[in-house]
C-alpha cells in the first residue's frame, strides 16, 4: 500500500531523512518511532503530499508522488496534532465543508454517520470552539475518515490529551479510523502504540534503525526495544 | 465535467466557509471597519479642505485606506487558516490548489466590498461629496480585485513567516503599485469631471494588471504553499 525508496529530505543544508526505506502493507497498522528531531513527522507530511520529496520515490495506494499528489490525497486521511478544524463553524459545519472540498455526493447522510461514529451527534451544531481538547480530536477523526480513506496518517494524536480524554481517542482510533484501513502512526506514548500497532518502525537520524513485531520483542517490552536500538544507533 | 464540477464545488465550499465563519465571529470585518473609519477621520481632521481641493484628494485618501484595511483582512484571512494548521487541511483535498487560492480570493474580495459599501457613505458624509458615481464604482471593483488577486497570493507567502504581519506590506506595495495608481488616477479622473477618454487608459491598465496578477496567481499558488 506504501511503498518508498532511498527517500531523501533536505532542507537547505540539513538533511532530515537520509536514503529512508520503507513499506506498509494493506490492512498492516505501523507506528513509527523515533526521537524528537527523527523526522517522524516530515515523513508523514511527504506521505500526505505537503512537503515536496527531495530524492527518492514515494508510492501510496499505487500513486507515485508528487506527480500523482491529487489521487493520493483522495486516499489519504490525516489526523495531526492540530485539529485542522473551524472553531467558528459547528461540527456539522466543518464536515459539510470538508464534504465539499472531498466532492462527496451525499454528504448530509455521511455527516449524520460519521458523528454517530465518533460519538458527538448531541454536539453536531456547537461550534466547535466550545469543544474540549478531546472532543476537537474526535471529530478531527470523523473529519479524516469522511470520504472513507483507505489509508490513515496519524502525526501524534495523542498530543495535549488528558488520560481520560486518551483513552476514549483509543476506542475511536480503534473501531472507526484503524478498522480495515492501512495505518502509520508516529507517537511518543509507547505504551498506547503498543496496544494499537502491528508493527514498529525506529526512526533514528533520517532512516529506518530497526523494525519489528510484537513477536520479536514480546508483550510489555516496547519501551526496552526502542531503547535498545537508539543506544546500538549511538555505538555506531 | 466532474473535474470541473468539483473545482467549482471546492471554491464555493472555502468562500462559504471563511464567510459564514466571519459572520459569526466578526474579527476581521470589524477590525477592518474600525481602521478605515478611523483613517478616514484622521484625514478629515487634518485636511482642511475647499471643495476644489477635496475632489483632487479624495481619491488618494480613499486608496490608501482600502489598501491598509485590505492588508489587515488579508493577513487575518490566512493566519486563520495557518495557526489552527486548517491550510494543511485545505491542501490534503484532492483539488488543484488553484481552487483554494480563488475560493480565498473571492472571500477577500467579498470582505473589501462589504468594507467599501460602509466606508463610501461615511466619507461622503465627512466630506461633502458623492461617491455614488457607476464609473468610480466601477473602478473601486476593479481595483479591489488587483488588490485582492495579488494580495492573497502574497499573503499566503508571508504567513508562512514568523514576521508575517510586517512581511505582508513590504511584499505587497511594491508589487500593488501599478494597480494602485491606475485606480487612483481613474477614480481621480471621475470625481474631477475629467472626459471619459483620459480616464479610459487607466481603466484598460487595471483590466490588463488584474488578468495578469490572476493569471500568475492561478500558476505559481501551488509552489507558494507548497514545502
Amino acid at each position: 500500500m506504501i511503498r518508498v525508496k532511498k527517500l531523501v529530505k533536505r532542507f537547505g543544508l540539513k538533511t532530515v531523512l537520509r536514503g529512508m526505506d520503507f513499506s506498509v502493507e494493506n490492512g498492516e497498522f505501523v507506528a513509527l518511532i523515533g526521537p524528537n528531531g527523527a523526522g517522524k513527522s516530515t515523513f508523514l507530511r511527504i506521505l500526505a503530499s505537503l512537503t515536496r520529496p527531495s530524492m527518492g520515490s514515494v508510492s501510496v495506494a499505487g500513486f507515485s508522488l508528487p506527480k500523482e499528489a491529487a489521487d493520493v490525497r483522495r486516499k489519504l486521511g490525516v489526523v495531526s496534532h492540530q485539529p485542522l478544524l473551524y472553531v467558528d463553524l459547528t461540527a456539522a459545519e466543518n464536515l459539510k465543508f470538508y464534504g465539499r472540498m472531498y466532492n462527496l455526493p451525499d454528504v448530509d447522510t455521511r455527516i449524520i454517520e460519521v458523528l454517530e461514529m465518533v460519538g458527538l451527534t448531541k454536539r453536531r451544531d456547537d461550534l466547535v470552539r466550545t469543544y474540549s481538547r478531546g472532543m476537537q480530536q474526535r471529530l478531527a477523526i470523523g473529519r479524516a475518515v469522511l470520504h472513507d480513506p483507505s489509508v490513515m496518517l496519524f502525526d501524534e494524536p495523542y498530543t495535549g490529551l488528558d488520560q481520560d480524554a486518551s483513552a476514549m481517542l483509543d476506542d475511536v482510533l480503534r473501531t472507526v479510523a484503524a478498522r480495515g484501513r492501512t495505518v502509520v502512526m508516529t507517537s511518543h506514548d509507547l505504551a498506547r502504540t503498543e496496544d494499537l500497532a502491528t508493527r514498529f518502525d525506529v526512526l533514528s537520524r533520517g532512516k529506518i534503525a530497526a523494525s519489528a513485531t510484537h513477536k520479536d520483542f514480546g508483550s510489555g517490552n516496547l519501551l526496552n526495544f526502542y531503547k535498545n536500538v537508539l543506544e546500538e544507533g549511538k555505538k555506531q | 465535467m466532474k473535474k470541473k464540477n468539483s473545482y467549482l464545488r471546492a471554491i464555493g465550499a472555502i468562500a462559504w466557509k471563511d464567510l459564514a465563519a466571519e459572520l459569526r465571529s466578526r474579527e476581521l470585518l470589524s477590525a477592518m471597519l474600525v481602521f478605515s473609519l478611523l483613517v478616514i477621520l484622521i484625514f478629515n481632521f487634518a485636511l482642511e479642505l475647499d471643495a476644489k481641493t477635496r475632489n483632487s484628494v479624495t481619491a488618494g485618501v480613499l486608496w490608501v485606506t482600502f489598501v491598509f484595511a485590505g492588508t489587515l483582512g488579508l493577513n487575518r484571512s490566512m493566519a486563520i487558516e495557518k495557526d489552527r494548521g486548517c491550510l494543511d487541511g485545505l491542501l490534503l483535498a484532492p483539488v488543484d490548489r488553484s481552487a483554494i487560492y480563488f475560493g480565498k480570493a473571492i472571500s477577500n474580495l467579498a470582505f473589501m466590498f462589504i468594507v467599501e459599501i460602509i466606508i463610501l457613505p461615511a466619507y461622503s458624509f465627512l466630506y461633502n461629496i458623492n461617491l455614488f458615481q457607476p464609473g468610480l464604482l466601477f473602478v473601486i471593483f476593479l481595483g479591489s480585485i488587483g488588490y485582492t488577486a495579488v494580495g492573497t497570493l502574497l499573503s499566503a507567502m508571508s504567513v508562512q513567516t514568523r514576521t508575517r504581519d510586517v512581511m505582508l506590506p513590504i511584499l505587497l506595495f511594491p508589487v500593488i503599485v501599478p494597480v494602485l495608481i491606475a485606480a487612483v488616477k481613474a477614480s481621480g479622473g471621475y470625481l474631477q469631471k475629467l472626459p471619459f477618454d483620459q480616464i479610459l487608459p487607466w481603466i484598460n491598465l487595471l483590466i490588463v494588471y488584474d488578468i495578469i496578477f490572476i493569471a500568475i496567481s492561478f500558476m505559481v499558488f501551488d509552489y507558494v504553499v507548497e514545502e
